[in-house]
């Protein structure tokens, strides 16, 4: 390399004379910083993906299962049983916690499910009437069956259904929110 | 194409592609890179050059990083820790990244000292380059601002206190300095109107300047022409020259691998902490600044009452000026370091007297028994928040439901006859209201207590239309039902 500093008059200009030889060895010393450059940078982005694609790689909002209670006491129950759960809600650094009420009921098979509380009408909080045996919204008279399927009044659809599992004897239920005033569960945002 | 012109493909000889002839031609990238790359260097390439393209590719590094880490990361007291938390302990890379960061502004420090060494050793700021020295003065003053604006940005305890010593130190200036001292906090104490001032200054504003006063130091310093070795002429260089490019490319770039394998090896293995959240009431706390800035803080030590103003304001300001202003009275063209003995002695002075400041800082709490136990109490606090997984912060929403519950006990009564007489069904849970009925929170700003009752007894015409039922309830269970429906907000 130090002849290259020979070929050099006092302005710095390259002379022509052994041009060509310089030249190909300068113009390969190039394309090899060059590709060094980008294996490098290619290299260092590696962990500028890794930061920013990060939803991609792990969840950062997410719906914990919260715990309706024993699952041993629902499974003897007679009627629906009404239950306030807290919810968390994560959302990257934050978190939520708020109550709903679900209902946990069974079926003539005696399978236990849980019902989201809301109206699918226009989302009022539906009370279990004992005397009917039925569910009765409030605000505008729809009727539910113990199951919650719809027997009358301007909701489209039966109560929701929560997504629901026994683990260690606990019952568990991740609580979602579905779009009112449509016949068919399409969940909400 | 070699023939005729063979200066214009210098660098891209024959086999170059079609696609660089018609790039060139539209944008004329070869004459940049040529200006950029055949700057001529009096006498020849030199490893002492490498520290500007070093700080210039540290800046790069800082603002990449900077930007990403701006992705998670929330200007406000209330979240700015738990942000940085997330970041060091949650996201993937987070903690490299965040490191790297940190370490960078070290590095920073330590290259652009090197590089201040190497232009004052070599007397590079003689010779008509007066307005390039006070550039870098200008850069000097911005990176140290940069660093101590940055470091109260995470929000522990050790950013919370450094800063707050930091910022206290500038109201012993007379006649301002409590002004200053207030205008950078924002108010009187450090609060989240300091990290809003912190950042925009961090992120936005010394940015800026940087930008342009780097691009106008490398403009400056390219009008003025490399300075060479010592025995060089700074103004007609005589020297045989050799071009920038590829002997002093290839050396500078050993510099910049070099930062790149120690900052990438220390933030992988030595990943940088965060501290508990920064607690104002904790009176124990000993605040220590970052190691560059221990000297100024040893210094300060020595200078309380009336002597501050010698020690906070005269001798630094005679010391900034006379490094400010030494190209104007530093003339002679005499560059050899052993034919300057004045200007080397006060160098070496101002070195050793740096770090003998910042050794001795070190030196003294290492022997207060008090002092060296509370500081390793700090440290033993760090690294146990440090182990710990990442918790969520707890949304205000969710506090203050939790919190009437908790606070009051006629409210938890009041919360709970709501949902039995199943009030939420229409006014929704935590009366945030649903679509058959109006929401009850802030209702404590609109109606009494017995204009509640009232209402509660005798709800009017269009509530009754609405459906709202008059509530008939034992006089307790009534009471503590309007104490939460008030405590709703
Ligand atoms: S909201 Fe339940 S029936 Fe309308």
């Amino acid at each position: 390399m130090a002849d290259s500093r020979k070929h050099l008059d006092k302005t710095g200009e390259a002379s022509s004379a052994s041009e060509p030889v310089i030249e190909n060895r300068r113009s390969f010393l190039g394309i090899l910083l060059g590709l060094g450059s980008v294996c490098v940078g290619a290299l260092l982005s590696v962990p500028l993906l890794r930061f920013s694609l990060f939803p991609l790689i792990r969840r950062t909002t997410e719906l914990k299962p919260s715990t309706v209670g024993e699952f041993s006491e629902f499974s003897s129950a007679a009627e629906p049983i009404m239950r306030t759960i807290q919810i968390e809600q994560v959302d990257g650094w934050r978190k939520t916690v708020s109550e709903k009420a679900v209902y946990v009921t069974k079926n003539n098979q005696g399978k236990v499910s849980v019902l989201s509380s809301i109206c699918p009408h226009l989302g009022c909080t539906i009370p279990w009437n004992k005397d009917k045996r039925q569910f009765i919204c409030p605000c505008h008279g729809a009727t539910f069956n113990s199951e919650g399927a719809r027997l009358s009044g301007p909701s489209l659809r039966g109560m929701d259904l929560l997504e629901s599992q026994v683990q260690d004897g606990q019952l568990l239920v991740r609580f979602q929110y579905f779009r009112q005033l449509v016949a068919d569960r399409e969940m909400a945002g | 194409m070699t023939s005729h012109q063979p200066n214009e493909n210098a660098k891209f000889p024959e086999g170059q592609s079609g696609f660089w002839k018609w790039l060139n031609h539209r944008t004329g990238i070869d004459d940049v890179l040529k200006t950029a790359l055949y700057e001529p260097i009096p006498g020849g390439a030199r490893f002492a050059y490498i520290f500007g393209s070093g700080l210039l590719f540290i800046f790069i590094s800082q603002v990449i990083t900077g930007v990403f880490l701006a992705l998670y990361y929330v200007p406000s007291a209330d979240h700015a820790h738990t942000t940085v938390a997330y970041i060091t302990k949650a996201v993937t890379a987070g903690s490299f990244l965040r490191s790297l960061h940190a370490y960078g502004a070290s590095a920073m420090v330590v290259v652009l000292f090197l590089h201040l060494s190497q232009t004052f050793i070599y007397g590079s700021y003689k010779g008509k380059r007066e307005i390039l020295w006070l550039s870098g003065c200008v850069l000097f003053a911005l990176v140290l601002g940069m660093a101590f604006t940055g470091y109260l940005l995470p929000w522990d305890q050790r950013a919370y206190f450094a800063t707050a010593v930091g910022t206290n130190a500038a109201s012993e200036i007379p006649l301002v300095g409590e002004s200053l001292k207030l205008l950078m906090r924002g108010g009187t104490e450090m609060g989240t109107l300091t990290i809003s001032r912190f950042f925009v200054a961090h992120v936005f504003l010394i940015p800026a300047f940087i930008f342009a006063l780097v691009g106008s130091h490398i403009f400056l310093f390219r009008k003025a022409g490399a300075a060479g070795p010592v025995d060089e002429d700074p103004i007609e260089p005589k020297q045989q020259p050799e071009l920038f490019y590829p002997r002093q490319v290839l050396m500078d770039l050993a510099l910049t691998a070099l930062l790149i394998v120690f900052l990438g090896l220390l933030s992988f293995f030595v990943p940088m902490q965060i501290g508990p959240p920064a607690n104002p009431a904790d009176a124990q706390y000993v605040p220590r600044p970052e190691w560059y800035y221990l000297p100024i803080f040893q210094w300060l030590k020595y200078w309380h009452g009336s002597a501050a103003i010698v020690g906070v304001l005269m001798i630094p300001t005679v010391l900034v000026l006379a490094v400010v202003a030494l190209p104007f009275f530093d003339r002679s063209a005499e560059r050899r370091p052993w034919k300057r003995p004045i200007a080397m002695s006060s160098y070496i002075f101002l070195v050793v007297a740096l770090l003998g400041l910042g050794l001795r800082s070190g030196y003294v709490d290492r022997h207060d028994p008090s002092v060296a136990q509370q500081l390793a109490k700090q440290k033993t606090e760090e690294d146990e928040y440090a182990r710990k997984p990442f918790e969520p912060e707890l949304s205000s929403l969710s506090l203050a439901a939790a919190n009437v519950a908790l606070a009051d006990p006629a409210a938890a009564k009041g919360k709970a006859i709501f949902e039995a007489q199943s009030c939420n069904a229409c006014h929704g849970d935590a009366g945030v209201g649903t679509a058959a009925a109006p929401a009850l929170v802030g209702i404590k700003a609109k109606y009494s207590a017995e204009q509640v009752e009232n209402l509660f007894k005798h709800p009017t015409a269009k509530m009754t239309a609405g459906g709202m039922p008059p509530i008939d309830l034992p006089p307790d269970d009534l009471k503590a039902l309007i104490t939460y429906v008030r405590s709703l907000n």
